[in-house]
């Protein structure tokens, strides 16, 4: 296949979406489909059937529309008419929608979500913009999109460096966590020397509460196979690892099939749209280690290794895989470059803030009226995500705080509600942009024992290979214990104060090193709470049981 | 191979370019407290009681896994330095049961005498006191994973110098454990050779000599200067 | 000169580090004139005394009686000594740690060999969960490892104290075990 094949393709796409009068986008997303999407979509390919409308409706399984706790989702483009979404369908509503657009009958408005709501209107999808409008399964309905037309001008147009010139021009920086800027990143790998290279996707995605990657795996996964290969073109390589975390099936067999249909039209593989650059992909599938979305955990586990992270230096742009350089960037940062390469770097740099370039998909969860997955333009304040976009704190309750960057990360209390969300913003809160998991707590959420909860989580998730971050945190753990079962002195908190900051200085990995953020972060803007529990034996919150003593209270008794 | 110089401690120091930092501590004669680092073996960078400051480095680093560099300013020793290595140990004693009073490897034990060397004479933090087994199926050592810390130069040592790679590491954080082979009792083992290296390079009681009893057990671990020597300079001198 | 009240007390432990302290043989005669020894398993002494300068605490915290007598020293105490390993560490009674109370006292005293005590609450102090180390219950000034510490350590140890100055133990002198 060439560049005009890939236009012939798009075309033929295009010319028979159009012959449909009636388009029923279903969600089949992991969030839709445990809310009971699968059975929804088959109601509605049942009643397009029994109605004999075969020939001008089409059902189609599409990836994530966004409000996930209004799921099932379903969106309806007629020819010539708005988009209608509708939410919480079941298939007996399935049913009355098709009926409706069928033949005009009265339309089932209490499952109708307006399109102009704030959650829709304030986001910007740029990375996400064919999630929800495509099947994942399909390749024509991504090349119809203007699927691969990114890799072909790379690969036709311009030279290896200057597209890592573009995307350091891009401003584009790493959506795992760090923001690390890519363009950089490209460009070293690109100059280390190596008979090989590779390309890793880092679809490892562990935060509790974040589905930012997984989504957009499921959603639209051969945008992340054009942006890996155009990685690849960049940077040398001629083979591309998608690791993706083994809780993610589906975005797994989503991945593997667009990677096969892309081999078969000569979009990956060999001479990849006749040109003379060979790139293939493989999926590599996790085995639940959250450690293993660190980038050297992460390419000990692709050599068949125990996933554990070994020191840096060397970087992995300098000897990554087998010792070769290797580029890893996250799943999420690789779904920036195809648009980038489209529409230009100085488009790109348009969106955001002056440091933070571009817009960052959040998974917001927690306490907001409608939770779900959001892509926005970098520097929006929280306050607009939370109360535009969310919808605001249900039960008419008060926001308290806002996680980021889930263990990672630290709390943004209300006070900070107007901060932009940027790198450089939530560094200087104490806490980080993260992957994109924001957790939003309302005033029965107890900060000691959030901080706890991702305590455990750390504890749990810990390779053990560095003492600090295998024992100090089991440590961390019991000291948060003691204050949240009463048995804490003073002193205790102190000890846990100050193993935070060694275990974040001496830990090995990032794991470790951040670790402690959640504990040093609440006890940043809510240390009276921690001192609630200590002194007077209280959680405000009412969370917390508290029924026990320090054990120097016991002779007492 | 040429030479790079950098500070070390306020003083100018010279060192071969590839060399790690902790050999050119120890060459100079700065003790550096370590415990999974073994001359001889590959590094691993897990205990973290080497760590420096580096000037210019907002992050502290490993000196076994770290390169000497043309002009590196290095402080091995500062405030908080000391600080940090006193709190590796309390965690290390607190994490298993460590009772040196009834340890064959008392009097002889790297862990024993790293505590001692830096004043680490009490621990702040809870004993986690794990119920943890032993195993003395075979017929001349036995493993003990209460005085286990999980420096892996067992796991080392069969792999990159007996060439058997009886031992690795199964599970994770608190709950890894070192393993005989695919986790079975070490009697059963048809790929231990029982050279016995694993032994010798234990820093603590976790591994031992059947037989021996209290404060019995010491360990040498010359014989892999030796091999090496002779592996890699052809040098065959033994008893040095 | 006013002599120094001192004292030594015996928690959880073998009564080793007193053996050891009276391993100090001639040098007890010179620790005599300068200290008075107002409380001590080796002296008939009942009631913990008020107003005592040094004290060196064997043994660990494992039950309730221990936690009060160690309150009550440090509460009389101007400097309170851990005095040997299983003070500072828990040593050898915390090997009991990985087992429950309940199962420990039936394993010992219901199922083991002879005959087992009746009446026991009465008898036995209560056990506390799991056996801690001074530190862990009470404010302590300074740490003299060892099981025993030997003599030399005891003494270097008992001569700062004396000397009112702080315990300062060659590496050697501090290992544990």
């Amino acid at each position: 296949m060439n560049r005009a094949d890939l236009e012939t393709m798009a075309q033929r796409e295009v010319q028979r979406q159009q012959t449909f009068r009636c388009r029923i986008l279903c969600c089949a997303s992991t969030p839709c489909l445990s809310s009971g999407g699968s059975a929804v979509h088959d109601a509605i390919k049942d009643a397009i059937k029994e109605g004999g409308f075969d020939a001008d409706f089409q059902a189609v399984a599409t990836g994530c529309m966004g409000p996930c706790s209004r799921g099932p989702m379903i969106t309806v483009q007629t020819s010539g008419g708005e988009d209608v979404i509708y939410e919480h369908v079941t298939p007996e509503a399935s049913r009355q929608i098709v009926a409706h657009h069928a033949a005009a009958s009265p339309a089932p408005v209490e499952y109708i979500l307006p399109g102009d709501i704030p959650f829709f209107a304030k986001q910007k999808k740029v990375v996400l913009a064919n999630s929800g409008f495509i099947d994942p399964e399909r390749l024509e309905d991504y090349v119809a999109r203007g699927g691969y037309t990114a890799l072909g001008y790379a690969l036709r147009e311009m030279t290896p460096e200057t597209v890592c010139r573009e995307i350091i021009d891009s401003g584009l920086r790493g959506r795992g966590g760090a923001g690390y800027p890519t363009g950089l990143k490209w460009d070293m790998v690109r100059k280390a020397r190596g008979d090989r290279k590779y390309v890793v996707a880092n679809g490892d995605e562990g935060d509790p509460g974040a589905y930012m990657d997984r989504t957009l795996m499921e959603s639209d996964p051969h945008r992340l196979l054009e942006g890996m290969a155009i990685a690849g073109y960049a940077v040398g390589a001629d083979q591309g690892f998608l690791y993706v975390r083994g809780e993610y099936p589906i975005a797994a067999k989503r991945l593997e099939r667009a990677i096969r249909a892309a081999e078969r039209r000569g979009l990956l593989g060999s001479r990849v749209l006749d040109s003379n650059f060979n790139f293939r992909v493989d999926v590599r599938i996790g085995a639940g280690a959250f450690v293993c979305g660190e980038e050297t955990a992460l390419m000990a586990s692709i050599m068949g290794m125990r996933g554990q992270p070994v020191p840096r230096p060397p970087y992995p742009a300098q000897s990554g895989l087998w010792e070769k350089p290797t580029l890893i960037n996250n799943v999420e940062t690789l779904g920036s470059i195809a648009p980038i390469i489209q529409h230009g770097a100085a488009w790109f740099a348009e969106i955001g803030t002056a440091k933070s370039k571009g817009t960052k998909i959040f998974a917001l969860a927690g306490k907001v009226d409608t939770t779900g997955l959001i892509e926005v333009p970098m520097g929006i304040t929280l306050r607009e995500i939370v109360y535009d976009i969310g919808g605001g704190i249900p039960d008419g309750l008060d926001f308290k705080a806002a996680q980021t960057g889930g263990p990672s990360g630290g709390c943004i209390p209300a006070a900070h509600l107007d901060t932009p969300m940027d790198y450089e913003s939530l560094r200087a809160l104490g806490s980080i942009m993260g992957s994109g998991g924001l957790i939003i707590m309302d005033e029965r959420s107890c900060m000691v024992d959030v901080a706890k909860f991702f305590m455990e989580f750390c504890m749990d998730e810990s390779c053990g290979k560095c003492v600090p971050c295998r024992v100090g945190t089991v440590q961390m753990h019991h000291l948060l214990e003691r204050i949240t079962t009463g048995s804490a002195t003073a002193q205790d908190l102190e000890t846990l104060q100050d193993l935070c900051v060694m275990v974040k200085e001496t830990s090995l990995c990032g794991l470790g090193q951040s670790a402690p953020n959640p504990v040093l972060s609440t006890i940043h803007y809510f240390l009276e709470e921690y001192m609630a529990h200590i002194r007077d034996h209280q959680c405000l919150a009412g969370v917390c049981t508290l029924d026990q003593a320090p054990i120097t209270e016991l002779a007492l008794v | 191979m040429s030479v790079v110089t950098l500070t070390i401690n306020d003083e100018l120091v010279s060192a071969q370019e590839g060399e790690t930092l902790l050999a050119v501590l120890h060459e100079r004669g700065i003790d550096m407290p370590t415990l999974c680092h073994l001359e001889g073996l590959s590094e691993r960078g897990g205990c973290r009681l080497c760590m420096v400051e580096l000037e210019g480095s907002s992050r502290l680093q490993a000196a076994c896994v770290t390169q000497v560099q043309e002009d590196m300013i290095v402080h091995t020793h500062s405030e908080r330095l000391v600080k940090y290595r006193k709190m590796i140990l309390e965690l290390l004693f607190a994490e298993r049961n460590h009772i040196c009073a009834v340890c064959v490897m008392n009097g002889n034990c790297e862990l024993q005498w790293e505590a001692a060397k830096i004043g680490m004479d009490h621990v702040r933090y809870e004993y986690l006191n794990p119920d943890l087994a032993m195993d003395a199926s075979h017929e001349r050592y036995v493993l003990d994973h209460n005085r286990c810390i999980l420096c892996t130069r067992c796991v080392r040592v069969c792999d990159e110098i007996e060439g058997a790679h009886v031992w690795d590491v199964m599970g994770r954080g608190a709950n890894s454990r070192v393993i005989i082979d695919l986790n079975q009792a070490w009697g059963t083992s048809q790929s231990c050779t029982s050279c016995g290296k694993c032994v010798q390079v234990c820093p603590t009681g976790a591994l031992f000599d059947k037989g021996a009893t209290v404060a019995e057990m010491e360990k040498q671990h010359n014989f892999l200067r030796w091999i090496l020597d002779g592996r890699e300079k052809n040098v065959w001198s033994y008893g040095k | 000169m006013n002599k120094l009240r001192f004292a030594t007390a015996w928690l959880g432990g073998c009564s080793g580090c007193h053996m050891s302290f009276l391993d100090l043989d001639e040098k007890l005669i010179d620790l005599a004139e300068k200290i008075e020894l107002v409380y001590s398993p080796i002296a008939d002494v009942k009631e913990f005394p008020e107003g005592v300068d040094v004290t060196l605490v064997e043994g660990a915290v494992a039950n309730l009686d221990n936690l009060r007598l160690a309150q009550e020293i440090r509460a009389r105490s101007r400097l309170v000594v851990s005095f040997g390993d299983c003070a500072v560490t828990g040593n050898v009674p915390s090997l009991r740690n990985k087992l429950g109370v309940d199962d420990l006292l039936t394993a010992v005293y219901h199922e083991g060999p002879g005959r087992h005590p009746t009446g026991g609450d009465a008898i036995m102090p209560r056990l506390l969960p799991k056996v801690l180390p001074l530190h862990q219950v009470i404010k302590v000034d300074a740490f003299l490892p060892g099981c025993p510490p030997d003599a030399e350590r005891i003494w270097i140890a008992v001569s700062a104290l004396l000397a009112g100055e702080p315990v300062v133990l060659e590496p050697s002198m501090r290992t544990f075990g």
